[in-house]
């Protein structure tokens, strides 16, 4: 059964990668009417993962795509050829009944197609308009393309991500994709809850960058307040703790190639828990005994806790350091997050969603639970053009001859 | 701050009550840079926030700490020990008067000191309660400890992030991204119950799990193990893949560095390329500039052809090889706009204080100055993000609670 929470709602949703379609994918799980319009002479690929791997088969094509599907749950899919007159008058109509517009092209682009902001308000007086580009539609970079890694290079989220000495490792996905995406979701709900209490509709210029941009903690007024950059020797080292003080804080080898856990003692008591675990004599040394000295002596005491943890399984010294009252996690690979956390099984964070050509298929969930409209996730992403007859037939009243009509001359 | 009147903003007449906690900070910070009348509750002795480096002017300070006062602007503050009767009734009584309460307390105090949703229906019926948890109110690991280095291992970023080679441990990315992960599930949850209740007039309670939401933002790394229980490996720069990829990052002229993207694909593409080399003068220091003229003249570059037409692989490689070699021979400033103003994605890695610095960032008005109640300059702080148009909410409204 559908959410009831925003049922209220229908989004006209130009939306694609996971960047713009991440936000529509909260509204729909929430039960909001989201309708997906895609270029059918383009076959629905201005946004690639329609066609791009990971793929539950041999199978290949717009419809198979599997990030597509992870991030288009719940949302009703339809074609539109925006080239042809009659194709811009359908959308003038769809934009009439639609609570919000939300777009991720590059700046510009709604503008060019005919719906820029004034001709949506024109339609619908209290509409409300999220764009999501990577510089925003003003200031000198606006023309600029983006995609994830450019916007986390630009936000300074690359950079702060590294080891002392190294190059910046960055991020290994699209975590501004991700990101920018609770972002534009954040903005839609604002300009929603604006518009329930004044009946105000509103554009809301949402800039991809500025969002990581706000991202830092403490570290841009450390440099505005005490002119302290982040570009210094030593920084980033983002394995340890900066902001606050802590050591030891870092990611140490385990048992088995490539397996690692997190260890963090944010106060002496941790740490008194950590060395009579460790129960050797150089985590009994005096000097380790207050933050200050394990700070200074970071270095060497990083080495002596990597030389006890190797060897170690990672799970069960996890298991023993949270029940001595020591933050631990081991670095979970996919399939033990997913498929043997504790944690996770019981909140049901992966559920499976039935595509109408894959079947069915395990997608991202929601990290919320809501005690009287919760979130719904049954159905997968749209094939192209999947519910055209719906759309168009249901929500704007043409027959069914009509919606023929429509794809005999290339408009849907 | 200007000294106009402050603009309307998207939640104004909306009070949240956020008992005060590292995790949960972010998500109150953004309430109430959007216009939430946020009321921070300390406890008497004040948050342990106050303790956290950096501090203003290096001093130590519970005034001071810029990590309390970057996570609490725009927020107004109050202190109450809820271990005492009458500090539970005042909180009781604030509660009363306000739309949402937000809290991070540990699973259970709350129900022991009948604080938790359901008691304070009692002093309004329609609470919504926002309570933002390590691993969930219930489930086996409710009461286990976490910082946001322990939550993004587990949860599953650090998986996907380092260096191409795996004898160096993962890396965290930086600024607290696990707990503002977290944060940013714990607004969007507010908002869609305050929608709820302007339609329904009901509140209720929602459940956020921190672990869960670092879970489920990894991009590639979930959804290849869903679909196809494919794991991806980390690799410098780029994003972590089931198989290897060619690297991306690149050291400019100047030592900084640069991304380099997508390389070119489309004969504009090449000949925009071809045309910048030749105006840097580094045409003849590039022996492969002629595949780039091939690429320029070429009806189009079929990218399956990769590895099988020894014409196409050599003109992909140009072009990949010319970004590369052009980065080396400029700033990665000059790449970025260089590369940007011909169409090619690319990107400047910038520190967080040169982003803050850039002219694109300053034009749209993104750094704000704030006034603090206590020290005697103005403070520049990054600004929320949304920019609005016709029905600006844009507006930073203070500076940090004091006690």
């Amino acid at each position: 059964m559908k959410s009831s929470a925003l049922r209220h709602i229908r989004v006209c949703d130009f939306t694609g990668q996971l960047a713009g379609a991440g936000s529509t994918k909260w509204l729909a799980a929430f039960g909001a009417e989201v309708i997906r319009i895609e270029d059918p002479v383009r076959k629905g690929l201005w946004d690639i993962l329609r066609a791009m791997p990971p793929f539950v088969d041999e199978r290949r094509g717009h419809d198979f795509g599997g990030g597509f599907n992870n991030h288009n749950v719940e949302k009703l899919g339809i074609t539109l050829n925006l080239r042809t007159e009659r194709g811009r008058e359908l959308l003038a109509e769809i934009v009439k009944r639609s609570d919000v517009v939300a777009e991720n092209f590059a700046s510009g682009v709604m503008e060019r197609l005919g719906f820029g902001y004034e001709r949506l308000r024109e339609l619908r007086p209290d509409v409300i308009y999220v764009s999501n580009c990577g510089f925003g539609h003003t200031g000198p970079y606006a023309a600029y393309k983006t995609w994830g890694p450019i916007v986390q290079a630009l936000s300074g989220l690359t950079f702060t991500s590294g080891l002392s000495g190294r190059e910046p490792a960055g991020w290994g996905y699209s975590y501004m994709d991700h990101t920018g995406a609770y972002y534009q979701a954040i903005a839609i709900l604002l300009a929603l809850v604006h518009r329930a209490r004044t009946g105000e509709g509103q554009w809301v210029d949402l800039s991809c960058t500025e969002a990581g941009l706000t991202l830092h903690g403490a570290a841009l007024l450390d440099y505005t307040v005490n002119g302290r950059p982040m570009r210094r020797p030593g920084i980033p080292d983002s394995n340890r703790s900066q902001s606050p003080r802590m050591a030891p804080h870092g990611v140490y080898p385990t048992a088995g190639e490539d397996r690692w856990i997190a260890i963090a003692c944010r106060d002496d008591r941790e740490w008194a828990a950590l060395a009579a675990r460790i129960d050797a004599e150089w985590a009994r040394d005096s000097r380790y005994a207050g933050r200050d000295g394990r700070i200074e002596q970071e270095d060497e005491l990083d080495r002596s806790i990597a030389v006890w943890t190797q060897g170690q399984d990672r799970f069960a010294l996890q298991e023993e350091l949270q029940k001595a009252g020591v933050p631990a996690a081991a670095v979970q690979l996919p399939a033990e997050r997913i498929d043997e956390d504790p944690s996770v099984t019981s909140w049901g964070l992966f559920p499976e969603a039935t595509h109408s050509k894959m079947g069915r298929v395990r997608v991202d969930g929601l990290p919320v639970h809501f005690s009287k409209t919760d979130w719904h996730i049954e159905h997968g992403g749209p094939c192209l053009g999947e519910h055209n007859e719906r759309v168009y037939g249901g929500l704007l009243g043409l027959s069914p001859s009509e919606i023929d009509g429509l794809r005999g001359e290339g408009v849907i | 701050m200007s000294s106009a009147a402050p603009a309307p903003t998207a939640l104004d007449g909306i009070r949240v009550v956020e008992l005060s906690s590292e995790l949960g900070a972010f998500a109150g910070k953004l309430l109430a840079d959007m216009g939430a009348d946020v009321v921070c509750v300390e406890p008497p002795e004040g948050s342990p926030m106050r303790g956290y480096e950096p501090f203003r002017c290096d001093v130590p300070d519970p005034e001071g700490s810029l990590y309390w006062w970057h996570y609490n602007t725009s927020k107004r503050g109050v202190t109450l020990d809820l271990d005492t009767a009458s500090g539970r009734d005042a909180f009781r009584r604030l509660v009363a008067t306000a739309d949402l309460l937000l809290e991070c307390e540990p699973p259970g105090r709350l129900e022991r000191l009948r604080l938790d949703h359901d008691a304070l229906l009692r002093e309004r019926s329609d609470l919504i309660t926002v309570s933002l948890s390590p691993f969930g109110s219930q489930g086996p690991r409710r009461d286990w400890l976490l910082t946001d280095l322990t939550l993004l291992a587990g949860g599953g970023p650090v998986w996907s992030c380092g260096y191409d080679d795996h004898s160096i441990a993962p890396v965290r990315g930086g600024g607290n991204q696990g707990y503002q992960t977290a944060c940013h599930y714990a607004v969007m949850s507010a908002l869609t119950a305050i929608l709820v209740r302007e339609a329904t007039g009901e509140g209720q309670h929602v459940g956020v799990s921190a672990h869960a939401a670092c879970n489920v933002t990894t991009e590639m790394a979930s959804y290849h193990w869903l679909v196809s229980r494919g794991t991806v490996q980390r690799q410098t720069g780029r994003h972590a893949m089931e198989h290897p990829t060619l690297p991306t990052q690149i050291e400019c002229a100047d030592g900084r560095h640069a991304t380099t993207g997508v390389p070119p694909r489309t004969p504009p593409e090449f000949a925009r390329l071809h045309e910048w080399l030749i105006e840097l003068g580094l045409e003849a220091e590039y022996p492969e500039a002629i595949f780039l003229r091939m690429g320029a003249e070429r009806d189009g570059i079929d990218l399956s052809q990769i590895g099988s037409d020894d014409e196409v692989t050599a003109i992909f490689a140009a072009g990949r090889e010319a970004l590369n070699f052009i980065a080396s021979r400029i700033s990665a400033y000059d790449f970025f706009t260089g590369a940007q103003q011909r169409g090619i994605t690319v990107g400047v890695i910038y520190a967080p204080e040169e982003a803050m610095e850039d002219e694109h960032f300053r034009a749209r008005g993104f750094p704000v100055a704030v006034e603090h109640p206590e020290p005697r300059r103005d403070l520049h702080l990054s600004r929320r993000t949304l920019r609005v148009r016709e029905d600006p909410v844009a507006h930073l409204a203070a500076g940090t609670p004091t006690r």
